[in-house]
């Protein structure tokens, strides 16, 4: 669906990104990680088509991604954006509808557009604030909005950057549950975020970068170990494994002993 | 909020009315539902209403209806409910023309071309010049040209300045009357020539309006929604420099119309530009014609400029928003 051939992007003389070699399949769930400025968001931006990589070729459906206009990009991939500011009055529902621009041919909405859009709503949980004014909503509430707009969009491709930001814990697990199961719909979701607990629950391919540079591509089970977690993010970590399978992810103040962390929660630990 | 569609008909209902209202009062009064039958049976008043009347409240209605489009579309590119007309340069640039024609080249009350002719060049010309400044490796990026707008102004406004400081008495005064704006020149032959370009403007604007949503969202939000976003703000700068360059070549400047009326129309009924560019092309129609009426019937026998009646209008109103937008920033 997605490949990447030494794609690298420059500002200056800075590179944001560098030597970046991907093969996404559909139907997979990627979470990419790394500290900030790792280069998690400029990446999802040359994948989306929004930036032009300085080296290499990106391919989306086995075409070089500048063949594609706007339009037909945004009908094959959808991207969720970390800041939003509205500055108009428009409600949800408005917002949510948006996501249907790039399938109009006319200036008006069909009812099947408005079907979609209330279906993505109802997805996220997000009817009950649909004619509610957007610029009100709070930070979670419109977090749920803009993701009900990408569904409504209804890509091959989701690109989120940031999805769970803002989110209660509950929400959080909601939304990287729905990208699940949309992968599991034989799309492809992409996302950044920086919560490493969540990313190893749910992630089927876990890239991780440092400085623009690619440190290792893998499972989580394989991403997440504490050498390599210390290498890219310069404090140590303790992983361990619930009984349930599920891996726990901390990072530990340098100066803290492990053990003595460990000694505090042993019932629930195992080792 | 009530439904949109309603409010559309009640404006579109309001226009023809102002319209006769404001053919009808003056000197000569005329009542408006005698208009027709004046009109048809060449009755008293026939030619006061067909030469002077109507070709003012005419251009004064496309005046309006094209500075208020153009303020919507461009407050939905710069995305920030402030903008207005003004920012990009067009109307000082449209005031610089105006100025040099005045004062170096044609000279007092003669120049009945020179001056809309010269205005309407200068106008595009500063456009131009603001969008080349705000080019950066073939990308208009939204902030540079906001700036590139406030430089050319400045600059402008030191032209116009400086013509100013030029001109004789009868110079000073014709600018000063061509600057504070006005329809006292109103003629069949100014409406001619300025609805073609106003309308060529308004279609290109009408056609904006869907990605002018997307763009609420924010540029490169726009752009993953399937937004042409480079000729987007391309075609949008056209539209407003021929909308707004025909408007003030042909009534000087006038200022507020732009900002005022898709304020109150988001106000009454949201913000999709679907919406907000018919609504404001009406309001914007009846806010001038009204506004004119008011400018020439207050003071009679003179005339106030109509843009120093917007600016009494809008000045408040400006203030208001203001204090509106710092409560909403500083107390949440």
């Amino acid at each position: 669906m997605v490949e990447l051939e030494r794609v690298g992007y420059r500002i200056g003389q800075k590179w944001l990104v560098r030597n970046i070699d991907l093969k996404i399949e559909a139907g997979q769930f990627w979470i990419f990680v790394g500290p900030n400025g790792a280069g998690k968001s400029t990446l999802l931006r040359l994948i989306s088509g929004e930036l032009a990589p300085t080296t290499g070729w990106i391919r989306f459906f086995g075409e070089s991604i500048g063949e594609y206009s706007p339009r037909e990009l945004a009908q094959k991939r959808a991207y969720l954006q970390q800041k939003r500011d509205v500055n108009f009055p428009f409600r949800a529902s408005e917002i949510v509808l948006l996501g249907r621009h790039p399938h109009l041919n006319g200036t008006k909405e069909t009812a099947t557009d408005l079907a979609i859009a209330q279906e993505a709503m109802k997805q996220v949980q997000a009817e009950m604030f649909a004619e509610r004014l957007y610029p009100t909503l709070s930070g979670g509430e419109a977090s749920r909005v803009d993701l009900a707009r990408i569904l409504a969009q209804e890509p091959r491709l989701f690109l989120l950057d940031e999805p769970t930001n803002h989110l209660d814990p509950r929400h959080q697990v909601q939304t990287l549950r729905l990208c699940q199961s949309i992968a599991q719909s034989g799309r492809t979701v992409i996302t950044a975020i920086h919560d490493l607990n969540l990313a190893s629950m749910y992630a089927d391919q876990v890239l991780m970068l440092r400085e623009g540079s690619p440190i290792a591509v893998g499972t989580p089970e394989f991403i997440f170990t504490p050498q390599q977690l210390e290498a890219v993010y310069d404090v140590p970590f303790e992983v361990m494994q619930l009984s349930s399978g599920q891996l726990v992810v901390v990072p530990l103040s340098s100066d803290s002993i492990p053990n003595s962390y460990l000694d505090t929660q042993p019932s629930i630990v195992e080792i | 909020m009530p439904n949109r569609a309603q409010i559309l008909l009640i404006l579109g209902i309001s226009l023809p009315i102002s319209l006769c209202v404001a053919a009808g009062v003056g000197a000569y009064q005329i009542l408006p539902w005698h208009i027709p039958h004046i009109l048809l049976f060449h009755k008293d008043g026939f030619e006061v209403l067909l030469y002077v009347r109507f070709p003012r409240v005419l251009l004064s209605a496309i005046v309006g209806s094209v500075l208020a489009i153009s303020g919507a579309t461009l407050q939905g590119i710069f995305r920030n409910p402030l903008a207005d007309p003004g920012l990009i340069g067009v109307t000082a640039g449209a005031g610089l023309g105006a100025a040099i024609w005045i004062v170096l080249i044609g000279g007092g009350f003669l120049s009945i071309w020179g001056v809309p002719v010269a205005a309407f060049a200068g106008g595009v010309l500063v456009t131009i010049g603001v969008w080349k400044i705000a080019q950066t490796q073939g990308r208009v990026l939204t902030v540079t040209l906001l700036l590139a707008g406030i430089a050319l102004n400045s600059f402008a406004g030191a032209g116009i300045g400086l013509m100013t400081f030029l001109a004789d008495e009868e110079q000073l005064r014709s600018l000063t009357f061509w600057l504070l704006g006005g329809f006292g020149g109103a003629t069949w032959r100014v409406v001619a020539v300025t609805l073609p370009v106003a309308t060529v403007g308004a279609v290109v604007l009408f056609r904006l309006t869907r990605a002018l949503n997307a763009m609420s969202l924010g540029e490169s939000e726009a752009y993953h929604l399937g937004v042409s976003t480079e000729s987007l703000k391309r075609w949008a700068i056209f539209g407003v420099a021929l909308t707004v360059g025909a408007a003030v070549s042909a009534a000087g400047g006038i200022g507020f119309v732009g900002l005022v009326v898709p304020h109150l129309l988001r106000l009454m009924g949201g913000a999709d530009h679907r919406y907000l560019l018919p609504g404001s092309a009406l309001g914007g129609a009846i806010l001038l014609v009204l506004a004119d009426l008011f400018a020439r019937t207050v003071a009679v026998p003179a005339e106030l400029p109509v843009g120093v009646v917007t600016a009494l209008l809008g000045g408040p109103f400006f203030l208001w928003l203001l204090m509106k937008f710092k409560k909403e920033v500083v107390y949440g």
